[in-house]
C-alpha cells in the first residue's frame, strides 16, 4: 500500500463569520477538504457564496476563526502575524485585477516576488525572472510597464510574479474574468502547464465554465457549504 | 537592501507630481535659510565693531544696552585701570550719532541728510582692525576730518566711489555732520547694521568739536590690552578689587559668565568675548528681530511638512491596491514604511538642493541691497538641510499610518 503524500492544504470543519452581535452573518459552513501536490482545484459557485472568503483563508490573508486549517504543513489557526506573512512568501498569487505596479518595470515586478528569498542573489534573480516571462511568451515585453501591456499580458506578467519563486501553492480569484476568450483560455493553459512542471497545486475560483476542462477536480461552493463535483460527469 | 529602488522608482514614475512636491520643499527651503540668514546677518553685523577691536578687557557704563543706546562713564575709571599690572596701554571710544548731510544730493532743493555712527578715538592708538583703517590713520590728526565706511548704505551718498576718483590737488570731499563742516579724509570699510546705517571714524578731538555740547572727561567704551602672556582670569579679578566702589553681578549670569562681566562702582568690566555677547544678547533677546525671524524659519517648516505630508499621502493612497498586494505577498508592513520613509527622505534631499542654489543667488541680492553680511555658511546649511531632513521625516511619520490600512484580505 503506498503512504498518502502530505497535503498541501487540510481543512477539516471550517466556520468564518463576518462581523459581530446582531450583525453577525456566517459565511462558510463546515467546510473540509484536502488538496494534494501538484492538484489542480477549481472552485465555482455564484457570487456571494464564500469562494474567495476561503481562498483568502488558504493564503493566510485572514486569521481562521474555527476549526483547523493546514496549509504547507503549517496550522493556521491561532497563528502569529509574523508566521502568517512567512507562510504567504510561499504561495503564488493571483488575483482578479493584475494588481502589478505601476512604476516597475515587467521584469522588476516579477522579481518583487523574488526579492523575498534572501537565497537568490540579484543578478541570479534578474535572469530568473526574465526566464520566467519568456515562458510566459513576453520575453519581448521584459521591459515594458504594466500600463503599455493589454490586459492578457497584464495578467500573464501576474502569473509569472507568481510562480517565480517556484511556490508549492497557487491560489487564483478569477484569473480570466477581465479577459477575453482567447487571452482567457491562454492565461489559464500557460498557469496549468507551469504549475505541473513545477509539481505547483493550484486552486482557481472561476465563473467562467470554459476552463472548468483543466481541473482535475471541480469542487462547487454554494452558500457557504462545500460539494465536490465529478470531473467525469462534465 | 533591496535590488529593486521601489521608493525611487515610485516617486520617479510620477514626474509632474514630483516636481510639484520638489517646487514646495526648494520653497520651504528658501524661506528657512533666508530668515535664519536674515537672523544671522542682523546678529553678524551688529559686532562687526566689537570683533574688530583690538583689545582684551573693556570698559562700559552700567547703563549701555549697546552700542546704538551708549551712556558715558568718567574717562578716570580708564586711566585708574592704567596701574594694574599686565596692562599693557589704555584707549577712549567715544560713540555718538550725528546727522550726515549727502554732499552730492542733487534732488529737490533740500538736503538729504541721514543718522550715521560717529566712532572718536585717538589717532595714535592702534586699536581698529578694520581694513582700510590703518592706511588712513594719520589723516585722524587733522583737524576735522574724518574716515567713511565703504559699506555705508548708499543714502550717505557715492562717497567712496567719489572718493577713489579724486585726483591729487582736487578738492576733498566736503560736508556736514551735526552741522560742523568736516571732510573724508579717506574710507574703510566695516559694514551697516540694523541699528546703524553707516559708519564714521574720527579723531577723539574732532568728535568734541563735532559732539560740542558733550561733557568733557566722559568716554563710552574704555579698551585695555594686556601685556602678552598676562592671564585674563587674574587681571579682571584685580580689576574687581581696585576699582572703586561696590561690586555687583546680574544674578541671572552663571559663576562662569560672571568672571568676565561684573559691575564695579560706576564701570561694568568685560572680557572681549563678554562683550560681543552682551551686544548679541541685546539683539537677541531684548528686541522683537530674533523672534520674529525664528517664527519664519518656523513657518517655513510648517508649511514644508504640510506640502510634503500632501504628496506622500497622495502617493500612498494612489499605491494602496500595491501595497495590498505586496502584503499578500509576504512583504511586511516595515517594508512598506520604509518605502515611505525612503520617498521623504529622497524629497528632502531632492528638494534641498534648488533651494540651496537660489538661496546662494538670494543672498548676494540681499547682500547688494542692504550691505549686510549675509553670506551661505556651512553651519547653517547643515542646520537647514537637518530641519528639511526632518520636515520631511514627520510628514512620512504621519502619511504612513496609511500605508496600515492596506488590507490583503480586500484585493482577492
Amino acid at each position: 500500500m503506498l503512504m498518502s503524500p502530505i497535503p498541501i492544504v487540510e481543512i477539516q470543519n471550517v466556520n468564518h463569520s463576518f462581523g459581530s452581535g446582531r450583525l453577525r452573518k456566517q459565511i462558510l459552513f463546515d467546510i473540509s477538504t484536502t488538496i494534494q501536490p501538484g492538484e489542480v482545484v477549481i472552485m465555482t459557485g455564484p457570487s456571494g457564496s464564500g469562494k474567495t472568503t476561503l481562498l483568502t483563508l488558504i493564503g493566510a490573508l485572514r486569521a481562521t476563526q474555527d476549526g483547523s486549517l493546514k496549509v504547507l504543513a503549517q496550522e493556521l489557526r491561532g497563528a502569529s502575524e509574523s508566521k502568517l506573512v512567512e507562510l504567504r512568501r510561499n504561495i503564488g498569487y493571483i488575483f482578479q485585477a493584475h494588481n502589478l505596479l505601476n512604476s516597475l518595470r515587467a521584469w522588476q515586478n516579477v522579481q518583487m516576488s523574488l526579492e523575498l528569498h534572501s537565497d537568490v542573489s540579484k543578478q541570479q534573480s534578474r535572469a530568473m525572472a526574465e526566464e520566467m516571462l519568456a515562458s510566459v511568451g513576453l520575453a519581448e515585453w521584459v521591459n515594458q510597464y504594466p500600463n503599455e501591456l493589454s490586459g492578457g499580458q497584464k495578467q500573464r506578467v501576474a502569473i509569472a510574479r507568481a510562480l517565480v519563486s517556484k511556490p508549492k501553492l497557487v491560489l487564483a480569484d478569477e484569473p480570466t474574468a477581465a479577459l477575453d476568450k482567447k487571452s482567457g483560455r491562454d492565461v489559464v493553459e500557460i498557469m496549468q502547464r507551469l504549475a505541473k512542471q513545477q509539481g505547483s497545486a493550484i486552486v482557481l475560483v472561476t465563473h467562467d465554465n470554459r476552463i472548468l476542462d483543466v481541473a482535475d477536480r471541480i469542487l462547487h461552493m454554494e452558500d457557504g457549504y462545500l460539494s465536490s463535483l465529478d470531473v467525469a460527469a462534465l | 537592501m533591496f535590488a529593486i529602488p521601489l521608493a525611487w522608482l515610485q516617486l520617479k514614475r510620477e514626474k509632474i507630481r514630483l516636481l510639484v512636491a520638489l517646487a514646495g520643499i526648494g520653497f520651504a527651503v528658501i524661506l528657512m535659510f533666508l530668515q535664519l540668514g536674515f537672523q544671522d546677518a542682523l546678529f553678524d553685523s551688529a559686532i562687526t565693531f566689537h570683533r574688530n577691536i583690538e583689545g582684551d578687557i573693556f570698559l562700559v557704563s552700567p547703563q549701555s544696552t549697546s552700542l546704538i543706546a551708549m551712556k558715558s562713564f568718567p574717562e578716570r575709571r580708564l586711566y585708574q585701570s592704567l596701574g594694574f599690572s599686565g596692562v599693557k596701554s589704555i584707549s577712549p571710544i567715544y560713540i555718538g550719532f550725528g546727522i550726515w548731510k549727502n554732499p552730492f544730493w542733487e534732488g529737490p532743493p533740500m538736503p538729504q541728510t541721514r543718522s550715521i555712527l560717529v566712532i572718536g578715538t585717538v589717532p595714535g592708538d592702534n586699536i581698529f582692525s578694520l581694513p582700510g583703517f590703518r592706511e588712513r590713520q594719520a589723516q585722524l590728526r587733522l583737524s576735522d576730518v574724518v574716515l567713511f565706511d565703504s559699506a555705508s548704505r548708499a543714502e550717505f551718498g557715492p562717497i567712496p566711489a567719489k572718493f577713489e576718483a579724486l585726483q591729487p590737488g582736487d578738492m576733498p570731499i566736503a560736508t556736514e555732520v551735526e552741522n560742523r563742516r568736516v571732510e573724508v579724509g579717506g574710507i574703510f570699510q566695516m559694514g551697516a547694521s540694523f541699528g546703524a546705517d553707516g559708519n564714521l571714524i574720527t579723531s577723539d578731538l574732532n568728535f568734541r568739536r563735532i559732539f560740542s555740547s558733550r561733557e568733557k572727561n566722559l568716554i563710552d567704551i574704555g579698551v585695555i590690552q594686556l601685556e602678552p602672556g598676562t592671564d585674563l582670569q587674574a587681571t579682571l579679578e584685580r580689576f574687581k578689587q581696585n576699582l572703586p566702589g561696590e561690586f555687583r553681578v546680574d544674578p541671572q549670569k552663571t559663576p562662569e559668565q560672571a568672571k568676565e562681566d561684573f559691575v564695579v562702582g560706576d564701570v561694568r568690566v568685560l572680557s572681549k568675548a563678554a562683550f560681543v555677547a552682551v551686544e548679541q544678547n541685546y539683539w537677541k533677546e531684548s528686541t522683537a528681530i530674533g523672534f520674529i525671524f525664528t517664527l519664519g524659519a518656523a513657518i517655513g517648516f510648517v508649511v514644508g511638512t504640510v506640502i510634503v505630508y500632501q504628496i506622500l499621502y497622495t502617493d500612498v493612497a494612489d499605491h494602496l491596491a500595491e501595497y495590498a498586494t505586496l502584503k499578500a505577498m509576504g512583504y511586511r508592513n516595515r517594508y512598506l514604511l520604509s518605502v515611505v520613509f525612503q520617498e521623504a527622505i529622497i524629497l528632502s534631499i531632492m528638494g534641498f538642493i534648488p533651494g540651496y542654489v537660489l538661496c546662494i543667488g538670494l543672498y548676494s541680492l540681499t547682500r547688494n541691497a542692504t550691505a549686510l553680511p549675509i553670506d551661505m555658511t556651512l553651519a547653517r546649511s547643515i542646520v537647514v538641510l537637518c530641519l528639511t531632513v526632518l520636515m520631511c521625516s514627520i510628514s512620512g511619520a504621519i502619511a504612513v499610518r496609511k500605508v496600515q490600512q492596506a488590507d490583503p484580505a480586500d484585493i482577492f
